[in-house]
């Protein structure tokens, strides 16, 4: 069993504080992946796990044992580098073996679990070069089988998707996600990719700042943001916000004249005269006749399209309400000119309230 | 009427050819040439005597010349094997330095700006057996030998060892440094979560890496050192009674000395072989590690 856990976790790089405490339970085989824009401390966080970071306050546990002060030999983990870092002068069967012969395995222990990472990963035609004779996808299989040769306790990837073009990263995605159903082992994945994020993750940890903003499975992250900043970071494109104020109890009135009532679930928390952000996805406001038809509570709008995005299945189409810039989705798309008016469904029940102050979600 | 013109290319290199003929090429070819004669400065003419191969027999027979010659082969062997391990270790260390790391390596570089001639006097004030630096510190620490620094073989040998190291450790530093500087981060990391201890990681990482840089100082200290004549012209001139003598100074002594400049040149031509032995064994190494790293295609 490989539960890592964080308590009150800091990292100070000299008098810059990269991560505020952070508290973090993971459990056993499970996939979590840290996601939050550049500089977040995301790596900072893996690699304190990892122990290539001292870990400034707090605690970390691997597998119930305090591993703050075990140099990263001790902690039985596994890393994938971003830039891959194989050992230049070793060939990809050396690279695989590495860890094994420095355990001191012996040799046909180590020429089975290296054969086996092979055949995982279709490393077997490759095996006597060098690094500097792969592509950068055969490096990243590489990188991926050493950290797999050790069938350590937990695996730590640093964004290891990132230097590749967007086919072989849709592709890679599909392994590793393979490659975590098959050996089942804790994996902790860094990405600042939401899409990485959500198709990877069995719970997503995204952060800002070096806090943790939210963590929950990729729906709940989807469907129920904390904030804004959860609401814009996830989901793509991202959540539509226009400003507003509440009036009376059930109406917000978005600035520029534009009213809609009160979703429900943020009913009863708002009081009148409070400023509000109303969000939505692109999915939930779609032209009449190119939307799916849904329960709920709807309500029409009229909007001029600005800018259109056809994607072949659906088409976006960029428009404006109360002087936000709002983007809606076209389904069965037909041509669009920019400058056409176009009868808009809202689905109410899709919708979020968040307070403008605070940028919290106001649900029930 | 069409005059036949030299080929543009060729003017233009030609005063290159002239320079290079006369400062090289001629030098070469004659003193090739008189090593087959018994030429002697004091008397011209013996130069367009042809002794065939005799200086060469002379020599390959002269036990004079083989000691020398091996103790050429063992002042290399051990001044390059020290200067690359207090090189390594200087750079290592250098390396983990944060503060103050442009002066350090300033300083390192102070021992290679003076000329050898200059090293070779200050050691031999320093060894000096009546007024040297070495036997004052012995004295006054109790100890009432004098030892003789540089008359003693061995000793002088030691001297000579120490003031070559002390003036060239720094070439061998830098490029390891430059070498560590040029050092990926990534692997060291690696090879840490792969579970290797300092030492592992420093033995199968880091030294495979710097291997290369290692070869790189060879090469060139090799050259130097099999050309070590300043020094020890200086703090022993070959003495006392030979026990320092190097290829070099045997030659300049034959040459210069004894005025028997064919025997010499014959003398020269056969240590050149060894330079060029050890450069070859050198660069191929480089070759093979630069391989390794994948430096190479
Ligand atoms: N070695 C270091 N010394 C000082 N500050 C550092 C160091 N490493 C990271 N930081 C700082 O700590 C913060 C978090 O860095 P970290 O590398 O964890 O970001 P990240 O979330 O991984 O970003 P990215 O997506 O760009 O990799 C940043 O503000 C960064 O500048
Ligand atoms: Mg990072």
């Amino acid at each position: 069993m490989t539960e890592v856990t964080l308590s009150n976790v800091v990292k100070y790089y000299g008098k810059h504080r990269a991560v505020h405490g952070i508290n973090l339970a993971i459990n056993d085989g499970e996939f979590v992946v840290l996601v939050g824009p550049s500089g977040c401390g995301k790596s900072t966080t893996l690699r304190m796990i990892a122990g290539l970071e001292d870990i400034s306050d707090g605690e970390v546990t691997i597998a119930g044992r305090v591993v703050n002060d075990l140099p990263p030999r001790e902690r039985n983990i596994s890393m994938v580098f971003q830039n891959y870092a194989l050992y230049p002068h070793m060939t990809v069967r050396e690279n695989l073996g590495f860890s094994l012969v420095i355990a001191k395995a012996d040799e046909a222990a180590i020429a089975k679990a290296v054969d086996e990472a092979a055949e995982i990963l279709g490393l077997n035609e490759l095996m006597d070069r060098k690094p500097a004779e792969l592509s950068g996808g055969q490096r990243q299989r590489v990188a991926m089988g050493r950290a797999i040769v050790r069938h350590p306790d937990v695996f730590l990837f640093d964004e290891p998707l990132s230097n590749l073009d967007a086919k072989l990263r849709t592709q890679m995605r599909v392994e590793i996600k393979k490659l975590h159903q098959r050996v089942g082992n804790t994996i902790i994945y860094v990405t600042h990719d939401q899409v990485e994020a959500m198709t990877l993750a069995d719970r997503i940890v995204l952060m800002q700042d070096g806090h943790i903003v939210q963590v929950g499975t990729p729906l709940e992250l989807f469907n129920k943001p904390n904030n804004t900043f959860v609401a814009t970071f996830i989901g793509s494109p991202p959540m539509n916000l226009v400003d507003g104020k509440v009036v009376g109890a059930e109406t917000i009135e978005l600035y520029g004249g534009l009213s809609v009532p009160v979703p429900a679930a943020a009913r009863g928390l708002i009081s009148d005269g409070q400023h509000v952000k109303f969000g939505f996805r692109a999915d939930n406001l779609m032209p009449v006749g190119h939307s799916v038809q849904e329960e709920g509570e709807k309500a029409d709008l009229e909007l001029k399209v600005t800018l259109t995005e056809p994607l072949g299945t659906e088409t976006v189409l960029f428009t404006e309400i109360a002087g936000n810039e709002v983007q809606a989705k076209m389904l069965n798309p037909r041509p669009v000119r920019p400058g056409e008016v176009l009868k808009f469904q809202l689905m109410l029940d899709k919708c979020h309230v968040f307070d403008a102050a605070s940028a919290e979600a106001i649900r029930g | 009427m069409t005059r036949r013109r030299l080929p543009e290319w060729f003017v233009l290199l030609l005063p290159a050819f002239i320079v290079i003929a006369a400062v090289v090429l001629i030098p070469l070819i004659f003193s090739l040439y008189s090593s087959f004669t018994p030429y002697k400065l004091t008397r011209p003419s013996t130069l367009w005597k042809w002794v065939g191969t005799f200086n060469y027999e002379k020599i390959l027979s002269d036990a004079k010349f083989w000691s020398a010659f091996g103790r050429t082969v063992l002042f290399l062997t051990i001044v390059l094997n020290l200067e690359l391990l207090l090189g390594l270790g200087i750079a290592l260390m250098m390396n983990k330095v944060t503060w103050g790391q442009r002066t350090l390596r300033t300083i390192l570089m102070f021992p290679m700006m003076f000329s050898p001639i200059l090293v070779g006097f200050q050691f031999k004030f320093i060894f000096n057996d009546n007024i040297g630096l070495v036997n004052n510190v012995l004295q006054s620490l109790g100890s009432d030998a004098a030892l003789p620094w540089l008359v003693d073989g061995k000793l002088a040998m030691f001297s000579i060892i120490f003031a070559e190291i002390w003036m060239s450790t720094s070439v061998f530093a830098i490029l390891i440094l430059a070498g560590l500087f040029a050092m990926p981060r990534d692997p060291l990391e690696a090879a840490k979560v792969d579970g290797c201890t300092a030492w592992q990681t420093f033995r199968h990482i880091t030294l495979p890496f710097l291997m290369p840089f290692i070869y790189i100082a060879m090469t060139i200290r090799s050259l130097d050192v099999a050309r070590a004549y300043d020094i020890v012209q200086i703090m022993t001139g070959g003495g006392p009674a030979r026990r320092t003598e190097l290829l070099w100074t045997l030659m300049s002594r034959t040459g210069y000395v004894d005025a028997r400049m064919g025997l010499a040149n014959a003398m020269g031509y056969v240590s050149i072989i060894l330079s060029i032995l050890f450069t070859v064994y050198f660069f191929r190494k480089l070759s093979a590690a630069r391989g390794q790293i994948g430096m190479a295609g």
